[in-house]
């Protein structure tokens, strides 16, 4: 696909934004991966939700891993800084960017390998930290960039392309999300953007680590019978939870849903997550409740989407650390140096 | 080895002791207490604690040396042993000097076999005396402690003074314990002058030759120095021996950058879960536009090593504190050595360079920690300061420090907004000035700046690329960029002597040993030049001075002469003038050594190393 330029036109009859701003400019370069990915999909809902939020382009950072699924940040949102770094550790990364940097706008994306082997223990601390970061991981099941070999999460009896099945026990990021206290957890399936654009929405709008897990089939290496993470079988297996829609702040609150039938929650900033047909024994607010509920339907094999759990508290880790206002980075030396009369006094403590 | 210093007749002010305890039954504020009054006599010292990995149980040691010349070098040569460990009464005994004393508790006889004609046993019934006059296990256990500084005190002519002072400060707080230790140190005090012709030959005089200084360990002042260079973030795991580092820059920034009234805190510490995400977070925070840093020790490095490459491709600054312990793998951490050197220089797979600063005190620890957040964001690199657990830990006597107020950090080529807006199209990488240094842009403040940082192979313009010209173009640079900090970093500390045809070069905390050493053989007719490295890459001074002299001799604590390879590797200096003197025990360096060895190297018989008297004694160091 590389060898097409691609154009600098965009449609007369798209519109704008809040900011004036056009879809065209939250694109980034043209893909380099092959046709018909997943990840793509889930890139193409990313530049229409940073757009729909109107969060303008410069202020968001865009943290990657290595994999296919860490190219992705060079396809949306070109006037944002974006840092491909290393294998498993953009958590670390994005923690250490977000520490000097507050105030931005942080998406990560992460694959299986990237999250759930090499970097399992970041993604399991950057969890704990609460960093405030939307960590998206396009889940196909495989290594891509090294033709095909099962990742952490492949299910057990999932087949290779060359028909060997998996036998180890799968790590379930999902339920592992939930069990470590992320304060935002949703699974989504790149063929499905009508879910997944206010999943995106609502995970980059929350204050705190939100968790988003993306079934995104691999067509190369992990798209044929026998895959449990090929298109055909999420489409087959995929159950929905609970439907959800993100209201952004500004917006006027719609009186089309009928009363008892949904539950709202307000997020940190006011913006609104609406959860409708929510099951009677079901609080998408409560931890316990959503792994439960997750592990049931899990248990009868189905692929659970949706916005499983959310704690609205709108905490994270700077407000743990009691940080100052003025993000770390743009303090100036005058703010930071203790002085030279504060160095005296402080010597005649060390006699 | 025979230490010249005792050949000496008058050791007031002029003799080492250590004391031998048991880890974990608080015997470390008694050899604070001890340490701290004779600094406050005037009188310069240096203590090294000798301590094992483990809490509570094992054989720990503090040396104390006592130099009114201001020499603070270890000497292994010890003129009286406090022995309060009967699991180390053997090796005690056995390494106190002939003519020097053995203080111990008599509260129990002596194993017969230890004992020793040409030494002078000076019992105190310590335990005796506690248990008589204290109450509770623990309280007793304390206060025999206090009670052999007591015993000290008149045996060396220390001024009870100054101790009662101390005391009284240091329990401001819990005024009742005052009273109690008074008691112990009158214990040990009043008995020891009633038994013994106190004061001993090895004795304390006041002097004024230490209201200049302070007394602190490197990585407290490395840790202030991150706090006045203005560093915002640190991440770590906990590694011995850097874990005081972090803990001191979280009390000073608890003190100076936490607002009194909102307790809002102007710093973010990051405990990391591994050395790797450590590394991680200090290079997020430098890329978001923090001065960011982590301390760690030599296994942390090689977890590290990875990101540094990142680092260094990507054009990133992050400053690496290493405190050096004995290496390889676990090693013995809590052991000082200089076994990382190789390791910093070219840390990270692929061609890689680092900056690398080698403080050789305190002192220069918080001058150099200063520097390197500097270097790190004019080079858009990692930095490394790299220490060692003799300056981290160990409390030296150093001037006290001082800071300007009209420093201004060099935050390096950061475009801001304003720039931005005002170019056409920035390239992350373009070599622009033709100094190896791009511009750096920070997230958030331009759509202008906006680039992809990565670390596979890029172009000048910050683009992926894998083709050969481009992916050289942006390497080469790279090379040019690190070389010519080569200039900036601290330059080498040389001292000339008249009459000189050879030198020692060293570097860290080898500095001490072997600046002693070389007064040493100038007292035996053998003046030496004296060049200690300070960073690397190295100046073109450190290629000049090698050249200048036939023979070299390499000082440093590893096996494998980390830093003789690194001259011969980075200046094409001919091998041939450089010889080796290593010391990797684990111990800090002593001089007696350093110049034992240089005199062997030249096959000097021991009739041509006695002391000359009409040497005259050089000034101090030119640092």
């Amino acid at each position: 696909m590389t060898y097409i330029a691609k154009p600098a036109v965009r449609h007369p009859g798209l519109g704008a934004n809040d900011l004036g701003l056009h879809m065209r400019d939250y694109e980034g370069t043209i893909s380099t991966l092959c046709a018909g990915c997943g990840h793509d999909s889930v890139t193409a809902a990313v530049i229409q939700a940073f757009y729909e939020l109107s969060i303008p382009p410069h202020r968001i950072a865009k943290m990657s891993g290595i994999g296919c699924s860490a190219k992705t940040p060079a396809y949306f949102v070109n006037e944002a800084h974006g840092f491909n770094g290393v294998h498993g550790r953009m958590p670390a990364l994005a923690t250490g960017a977000n520490a000097a940097n507050k105030d931005l706008h942080y998406i990560g994306i992460s694959g299986d390998g990237d999250s759930l082997s090499i970097g399992l223990g970041q993604f399991c601390h950057a969890i704990r930290r609460n960093v405030n970061i939307l960590y998206v991981l396009e889940n196909n099941g495989v290594y891509g960039l090294t033709k095909g070999q099962f990742s952490a999460c492949a299910d057990v009896g999932s087949r290779s392309k060359r028909g060997v099945p998996n036998k180890s026990e799968p790590i379930d990021p999902v339920a592992l999300a939930l069990t470590l206290g992320a304060t935002f957890v949703a699974r989504g399936f790149s063929g499905d953007k009508q879910q997944l654009l206010p999943l995106l929405k609502a995970g980059l709008m929350h204050k705190g680590f939100a968790f988003l897990d993306v079934i995104s089939p691999c067509v190369t290496f992990n798209d044929h019978v026998g895959s449990t993470k090929s298109y055909l079988y999420t489409r087959h297996h995929g159950h929905e939870l609970v439907p959800v829609d993100f209201v952004p702040i500004r917006s006027e609150i719609s009186a089309s849903y009928e009363k008892g039938s949904r539950t709202s929650i307000t997020m940190h900033d006011g913006s609104m997550v609406r959860f409708r047909k929510v099951p009677e024994d079901y609080d998408p607010t409560d931890r316990l409740s959503a792994y439960e509920h997750y592990r049931s339907l899990q248990n009868r094999g189905e692929v659970v989407t949706g916005l499983l759990y959310l704690d609205p508290g709108g905490e994270d880790m700077h407000d743990d650390n009691a940080t100052t206002p003025t993000p770390l980075a743009e303090l100036s030396h005058e703010d930071l140096c203790p002085g030279s009369e504060q160095m005296d006094a402080l010597m005649e403590e060390f006699r | 080895m025979s230490d010249p210093r005792l050949e000496k007749t008058d050791r007031t002010n002029d003799f080492a002791f250590k004391i031998g305890t048991v880890n974990g039954t608080g015997s470390a504020s008694a050899n604070g207490l001890i340490m701290q009054a004779i600094f406050r006599m005037g009188i310069p010292c240096t203590g090294k604690n000798v301590f094992p990995s483990n809490f509570q149980g094992l054989p720990t040691w503090y040396e104390i040396r006592v130099s009114h010349e201001g020499y603070s070098a270890r000497t292994p040569e010890f003129d009286l042993i406090v022995a309060m460990n009967p699991a180390t009464y053997e090796r005690d005994i056995a390494e106190v000097r002939p003519g020097g004393y053995l203080l111990h508790d008599s509260s129990w006889p002596m194993a017969k076999e230890f004992l020793r004609d040409d030494i002078t046993f000076l019992g105190v019934p310590l335990g005796e005396m506690c248990v008589r006059e204290f109450k509770g296990a623990r309280v007793r256990i304390l206060m025999k402690n206090i009670a052999y500084a007591g015993a000290l005190a008149a045996l060396l002519s220390m001024d009870l003074d100054v101790i009662r002072g101390m005391i009284q400060e240091k329990f401001a707080a819990k005024p009742k314990l005052i009273g109690s230790n008074y008691k112990a140190i009158e214990l040990g005090y009043d008995y020891a002058m009633e038994h013994f012709d106190c004061p001993l030959p090895i004795r304390l005089q006041t002097m004024d030759a230490t209201s200049d200084h302070v007394l602190m360990d490197g990585n407290t002042s490395a840790a202030l120095g991150c706090v006045f260079a203005g560093a915002t973030v640190g991440a770590w795991y906990p590694i011995t021996p850097s874990t005081s580092l972090m803990d001191a820059f979280k009390r000073f920034c608890e003190r100076f950058r936490k607002d009194p009234e909102t307790g809002e805190r102007s710093f973010f510490i990051a405990q990391a879960e591994d050395e790797l995400a450590a590394a991680g977070v200090v290079i997020g925070a430098g890329w978001a536009g923090a001065r960011a840093f982590t301390p760690t020790s030599g296994p942390g490095v090689s977890l590290m090593s990875e990101f540094i490459g990142l680092a260094y491709y990507a054009e990133i600054p992050a400053v690496f504190v290493d405190v050096q312990r004995v290496g390889p793998s676990t090693g013995m951490p809590t052991r000082t050595q200089q076994g990382d050197i190789a390791a910093v220089a070219y840390a990270s797979h692929g061609d890689t360079k680092h900056i690398a600063l080698f403080p050789a005190n305190p002192e220069e620890s918080f001058q150099m920690a200063v520097e390197a957040f500097d270097l790190a964001e004019r080079f858009q690199s990692p930095v490394f300061l790299v220490q060692d657990l003799d300056i981290g830990m160990n409390d030296w006597m150093i001037p006290k420090l001082r800071w300007d107020d009209s420093f201004v950090p060099d935050r390096g080529k950061v475009l801001g907004a304003a720039e931005l807006e005002k170019i056409q199209k920035f390239y992350r990488y373009m070599d622009v000035d033709g100094d190896g240094i791009p511009y750096r842009s920070l997230p958030g403040v331009h759509p202008k700046g906006a680039y992809f940082t990565r670390g596979s192979g890029h172009t000048s313009r910050g683009t992926y690329t894998e083709d050969a010209d481009e992916y050289t173009e942006v390497m080469d640079r790279l090379s040019r960029k690190i070389d010519s900090a080569a200039s900036e970093v601290p330059a080498p500390a040389v001292r000339m002597r008249e009459g000189a045809t050879m030198s020692l070069v060293t570097i860290g905390s080898c500095d001490e040993a072997v600046r002693e050493a070389t007064d040493i053989l100038e007292r035996q007719g053998l003046p030496v030049n004296y060049m200690r490295v300070r960073g690397f890459p190295f100046d073109t001074l450190v290629r000049e001075f090698l050249d200048a002299h036939e023979l070299n001799i390499v000082v440093e604590q590893n096996r494998d002469a980390q830093l003789r390879r690194l001259l011969v590797n980075e200046t094409e200096v001919d091998p041939a003038r450089l010889h080796s003197v290593l010391d990797y025990g684990g111990f800090p360096m002593s001089a007696a050594f350093v110049a034992g060895e240089v005199n062997e190297h030249l096959g000097r018989a021991p009739e041509e190393t006695k002391v000359r008297p009409a040497a005259e004694r050089p000034e101090g160091a030119v640092a």
